[in-house]
């Protein structure tokens, strides 16, 4: 019907947008190579034998693979006990931050308060400032408390590291709770810390645990801190054992390397995969609507 | 909830007090402390009692040519990341944004980086880039590229771009969301109305979409660079500032400064002339905020 009367300008129109999804087709694949081929590479390369890396035309795929690498890996370096250093570190800090961040979240949001409104600013600010500033007089504070080299000691800076982001999503969280279901609570003669347990946190909940993973992987991911804060190989965590495996002329065996690499960031992508929704809705909450 | 009154306020800080503490302490405690230590000359061992030397640091660094050509490779890495950053998320955003097929697979892939702890990323390129076994060499030479034998991460001209292409990857997932999610509040009648009058696409974007963006992308730009310029651990794994100091970001070099000669006023110096640098950026940053949000 349409192909024979359609006018010369509309079928060039067409033939144009057909051209136009080839190209956009042509795009999304030269990003899916760029973002998906290191990726690709790295697990490739923990699944091969020492002799497929040996190889002098290595191939894409493992012909052979085998989970030696993994075993080596825990041989090389105490992966497990790394893992489990993180694992406590991560998550102590992830729940006292989000813990404190509830209420500040709810304070900043409900009430404009100038402390609330320079909190707010400052989580902002302080983010900007390189790490050395941070870090120096952060050394000298901790050694005279004696946290320096001590898992509590690294753990209370990830609280406060963990913070800002913390503060950003829980705020979209609660600017979503409805006011009049709070006001209906204060006339039924409920307090401002009884309003706050029983009707907000519990609509909060979702955007809690969303943000108490997102706090969790910050946390398991960061290395600065922890290679500067912790010094005994025993209090090691995941980040900084990983590059013990690059050796000190960075001459490092890749198997076991890409092996422990693999391992080490499978709890974040499976908290990431969790997450994704609230992940972008956290950013449009915060860093769109303002 | 607006009530207002000597109750509320007292309730506000009882909330705040527990994130008050801990920022007090450990954030902008040690942060007003570290701008005083660049006017000493402190150092890590617990002997030497510190003294004030006044400007003492900052006439010594403004003659630190190794601080400068840090600093100026700092600025290039920082400048061409964020750069290549934006436009590489901008077009994936507008991919994302249309009614492609696959684009589950590019949005998941897209977020993969962001979940990566920064050491594995810098991990995962050193394998791309190995010299030997790396990928990228062996499909340089399958397309007869290259003879395949370039040694990206030591050699003096090419480390810093290889590092560049890492600092884009690694940061691609943050923009890219925002950028989606700006595009997403650009009301699609304006689209419409473009198409009406017969705007090709090209026109459409820079009549439309472009205008609503700009705000979003600003922002982000301005936070990416701050962050790119601060950055530490991706470099540090893939080449530890080498070779010959062509990679050598500023926070490589405080680092050292501090923690490997343990020259804390000095290294607290150059963290201050960083923030001179950041300072600016971030005044774009907030006052693009404010206005938005006031607005």
């Amino acid at each position: 019907m349409t192909g024979r009367r359609m006018p010369a300008s509309a079928r060039g129109a067409r033939r144009r947008r057909g051209w136009g999804r080839a190209a956009q087709y042509a795009a999304l694949l030269c990003y899916l190579a760029f973002l998906a081929f290191p990726l690709l590479w790295l697990v490739s390369t923990a699944f091969k034998s020492p002799r497929e890396l040996g190889s002098v035309d290595p191939s894409w795929l493992p012909h052979h693979p085998t989970l030696d690498n993994f075993r080596k890996a825990f041989a090389e370096q105490p992966l497990l006990h790394a893992a489990l250093n993180s694992v406590a570190v991560a998550g102590a800090a992830a729940l006292v931050s989000v813990a404190i961040a509830v209420p500040a979240a709810y304070a900043t949001v409900r009430f404009r308060t100038a402390v609330g409104r320079a909190g707010t600013v400052w989580v902002l600010v302080s983010q900007a400032f390189p790490l050395v500033l941070i870090i120096i007089p952060l050394f000298m504070v901790l050694k005279v408390m004696h946290l320096i080299d001590s898992r509590p000691g690294l753990g209370l800076v990830y609280v406060v590291w963990t913070l800002p982001f913390a503060l950003w999503m829980l705020q979209g969280y609660v600017r979503a709770v409805p006011v009049s279901l709070e006001e209906a609570a204060a006339i039924d003669g409920c307090g401002r810390y009884r309003t706050l347990r029983s009707v907000v946190v519990p609509l909060l909940l979702p955007g809690l645990v969303a943000t108490l993973m997102f706090s969790f992987v910050t946390a398991w991911n960061e290395f600065f801190f922890a290679l500067v804060l912790l010094k005994s190989p025993e209090k090691q965590t995941m980040s900084v054992i990983l590059t013990h495996f690059l050796g000190a002329e960075g001459a490092a065996d890749l198997g076991p390397l890409a092996a422990a690499s693999v391992l080490a960031t499978l709890p974040s992508l499976l908290f990431f995969a969790l997450l994704q929704r609230h992940l972008v809705q956290g950013m449009l909450s915060g860093a769109v609507k303002g | 909830m607006s009530r207002s009154g000597p109750a509320t306020h007292r309730d506000a800080w009882f909330l705040l007090l527990p994130a008050l503490i801990p920022v007090l302490v450990l954030s902008v405690g040690p942060l007003l402390y570290g701008a005083a230590l660049a006017f000493t000359d402190a150092q890590s061992g617990v002997r030497h009692s510190t003294t004030f030397t006044g400007l003492d640091n900052f006439r010594a660094l403004r003659l630190d040519s190794l601080f400068w050509q840090s600093f100026r490779i700092g600025l290039v890495w920082a400048v061409c990341v964020t750069v290549l950053q934006l436009l590489l998320s901008l077009g994936l955003a507008l991919l994302l944004n249309r009614n492609l097929r696959f684009r589950w697979l590019a949005r998941t892939l897209a977020l993969v980086p962001w979940a990566m702890p920064e050491v594995v990323i810098g991990i995962m390129w050193r394998l791309v880039y190995n010299p030997d076994a790396g990928v990228l060499n062996n499909a340089l030479r399958d397309l007869r590229l290259t003879d395949g034998t370039t040694d990206w991460l030591s050699s003096m001209s090419l480390a810093l771009p290889a590092v560049i292409v890492v600092g884009v990857w690694a940061g691609m997932p943050q923009t890219t969301v925002v950028l989606l999610a700006g595009l997403q509040n650009v009301p699609a009648e304006l689209h419409e109305a473009a198409g009406l009058d017969g705007a090709g696409p090209w026109r459409g974007f820079t009549t439309v979409t472009w205008p609503a963006l700009r705000p979003v992308a600003l922002s982000v730009m301005a936070l990416n660079f701050i962050w790119n310029f601060n950055s530490f651990g991706l470099v540090y794994v893939l080449t530890g500032g080498g070779p010959g100091g062509k990679t050598q970001l500023p926070m490589l070099f405080a680092y050292a400064e501090a923690f490997r000669y343990g020259q804390f006023g000095y290294a607290a110096a150059m963290g201050l002339a960083m923030v001179a640098v950041v300072a600016v950026l971030l005044a774009v940053f907030l006052r693009n905020r404010l206005t938005r949000e006031d607005g």
